[in-house]
């Protein structure tokens, strides 16, 4: 019998159906593990247990009621930069260190009309910029399979905290790799949904074209019961598909017989750590020996994807956090000699180290005599990658590559911001294209997780999910946690 | 064919740019900021090799997206208390900022 706070969601909204446990029963027990060995994994920024509290209520009320739905009185956690009405969301910035936000974001809404009770807001790198979550403001998070090992980032707290039997699920945000990437060094599952396909009304911008928000879970099922609740048309974002998105558990079991799946030997080779090559290949002859078809796709041009990123994000970064001038919220400087000293001073020390840097990065690439140069170059490469993908889908249905190059680093262990980038090489191609991706745990090498990444066409959501699946049933690797 | 950016980044293109996104910086932190970004620079040079000839923009990676008008309907805005309750300085109803001309 798995221990309450490693079970699934899935498996928790059954026992809360079957009335085995309360919302608020396992809500204050959530609560208590937060508040007993959260302060060595680090993945709250903030615990919420009055709105836990009032939510888990509201939910016992609905089961009592038998209008319970399939995530009806679950704890969760948000990470912090997901707009919560009423409750500090600071994006891991001193910039925005007590900021209250007047509105929830489409997320928040929608999670709370599913029944979900909000633990807190979940750490992360500030402005969910980096890939390690060393960038937070505020403190470190520790990868809860060793304390000494980055979580991965930027949702590191997410993730975190759902592999450390902290939160049941939560969600995260993916601009290059964000869920994708913590998710696999935390030996978890993370989805990243086609772009548009989740409102990101409410989502913290940081680069408008490539944001997406997406569950973190200890299930493949979970993944798709939360992404049915989060997932659809908003009219709140302009970008957000119209289309009815179907019922994304519906299809989960029908398994990979005759499923086209390419193997990108680009991800496989230079780069990569050979132990978590061998670990995606047997991966990829479990898919095999279940019926799937796998064939070899070259996607040459997608290792660009990663310079494009590191043009169009800070640009697009610039942009966005223009709007931090201390004056509406946020942290103001108040002690310069007038507004220009006073704005100079506020974002000198409001922004941290990585954020200032892609700031000026960005600022840069669109200047006068360089536009053309960088970001109208890097957004034509872009059009190339998006071909490339279309092209390989014309062949296979899916591709199948790493999610990280490497297993968890240590804290500390990166300094050098050109090599901390290339750790996102696996899962930049699909923010660039705007295509779903999930990673799914497959694996570890000297006892730190190895994740799986799949790809799909855009909305192909159903099958991502239902290839994850039949690799997760066969395997035994989402059955492991750490000893925390 | 685009002409080669050049790489090499002077300490005044790094405080021009500080100064276009407001960002005070000290002598140390401009002399970082130069070295790094003109690594990253260096880093996003392989863009140059690949051919974009004829080749169109993307600022947009999702074609299910259009751009959507909505009918010009006012919604609720947000509370007045609830926004100003963020306000670094505020007085009454407004945000107080620090006088934007000179007093002369």
């Amino acid at each position: 019998m798995t221990e309450l706070h490693y079970k699934t969601a899935t498996q928790l909204a059954r026992a809360l159906a079957d009335k085995e446990v309360s919302s608020k029963e396992l809500t204050e027990y959530h609560l208590e593990r937060i508040a007993g060995i959260d302060a060595c994994v680090g993945s709250y920024l903030a615990v919420t247990p009055q709105t836990a509290g009032a939510q888990a209520a509201e939910a016992d009320r609905r089961i009592a009621q038998g209008e319970a739905g399939a995530l009806t009185g679950v704890p969760m956690q948000l990470k912090d930069n997901l707009s919560t009405r009423g409750i500090a969301t600071t994006c891991a910035s001193l910039m925005l260190d007590g900021y209250t936000p007047p509105y929830d974001a489409t997320v928040t809404i929608r999670l709370a009309q599913a029944g979900g009770a909000l633990l807190g807001k979940g750490n992360m790198d500030e402005f969910a910029m980096g890939s390690s979550n060393e960038t937070s403001a505020f403190k470190t998070v520790h990868n809860p399979w060793n304390l000494s090992r980055v979580p991965g980032g930027s949702s590191g707290g997410p993730a975190a905290a759902v592999a450390a039997g902290l939160a049941p699920y939560a969600l995260g945000s993916d601009t290059g790799g964000s869920i994708r990437q913590p998710a696999a060094l935390c030996g978890i599952v993370g989805l990243k949904p086609t772009y548009g396909l989740v409102s990101r009304y409410g989502l913290v911008a940081f680069a408008s074209s490539l944001d997406q928000i997406g569950p973190l879970t200890r299930s493949v099922e979970d993944a798709a019961v939360v992404l049915n609740a989060i997932a659809g048309h908003d009219p709140l974002d302009s970008t957000s598909i119209s289309a009815q998105p179907p019922d994304y558990t519906e299809r989960l079991r029908d398994g990979v017989r005759g499923l086209r799946i390419g193997v990108v030997p680009e991800y496989l080779g230079d780069g990569i750590d050979p132990a978590v090559a061998e670990s995606v290949k047997a991966a990829l002859g479990v898919l095999e020996s279940q019926g799937a078809v796998v064939d070899e796709v070259a996607l040459p041009t997608s290792r660009a994807a990663l310079a494009v990123y590191y043009i169009l994000a800070p640009s697009e970064c610039s942009a966005n956090l223009a709007r931090y001038d201390g004056v509406k919220y946020g942290y103001s400087d108040q002690e310069a000699d007038g507004m220009w000293a006073a704005l100079d001073a506020t974002r000198r020390k409001g922004f941290g180290e990585e954020v200032r840097r892609r700031i000026l990065m960005g600022a840069y690439a669109l200047s006068a005599g360089y536009y053309d140069a960088y970001y109208k170059k890097a957004q034509q490469v872009r059009t190339l990658i998006r071909r490339e993908f279309h092209d390989a889908f014309q062949r296979v249905d899916i591709l199948a590559l790493p999610t990280s190059p490497t297993t968890a680093f240590e804290i500390g262990g990166i300094v050098d911001p050109v090599v901390m980038h290339a750790n996102d090489i696996c899962t930049i191609p699909a923010n660039i294209a705007g295509i779903p991706g999930i990673s799914v745990p497959c694996g570890f090498v000297d006892g730190l997780p190895v994740g799986l990444q799949l790809l799909g066409p855009h909305l192909s959501e159903t099958t991502l999910l239902r290839a994850a699946y039949a690799y997760e049933q066969a395997t035994e690797w989402h059955t492991r946690h750490p000893d925390l | 064919m685009t002409n080669q950016p050049e790489p090499e980044l002077s300490i005044e293109q790094v405080r021009q740019v500080a100064a276009l996104c407001h960002i005070a910086l000290t002598d140390d932190e401009a002399e970082q900021l130069r070295t790094e970004m003109a690594k990253l620079l260096d880093e996003v040079s392989v863009l140059q090799r690949i051919d974009t000839s004829d080749v169109e923009p993307t600022g947009h990676a999702v074609e299910e997206v259009q751009t959507v008008m909505r009918d010009d309907v006012p919604r609720p805005p947000l509370e007045r208390e609830d926004v100003l309750a963020n306000a670094p300085r505020r007085e009454g109803n407004f945000f107080r900022v620090q006088a934007v001309m000179d007093e002369s």
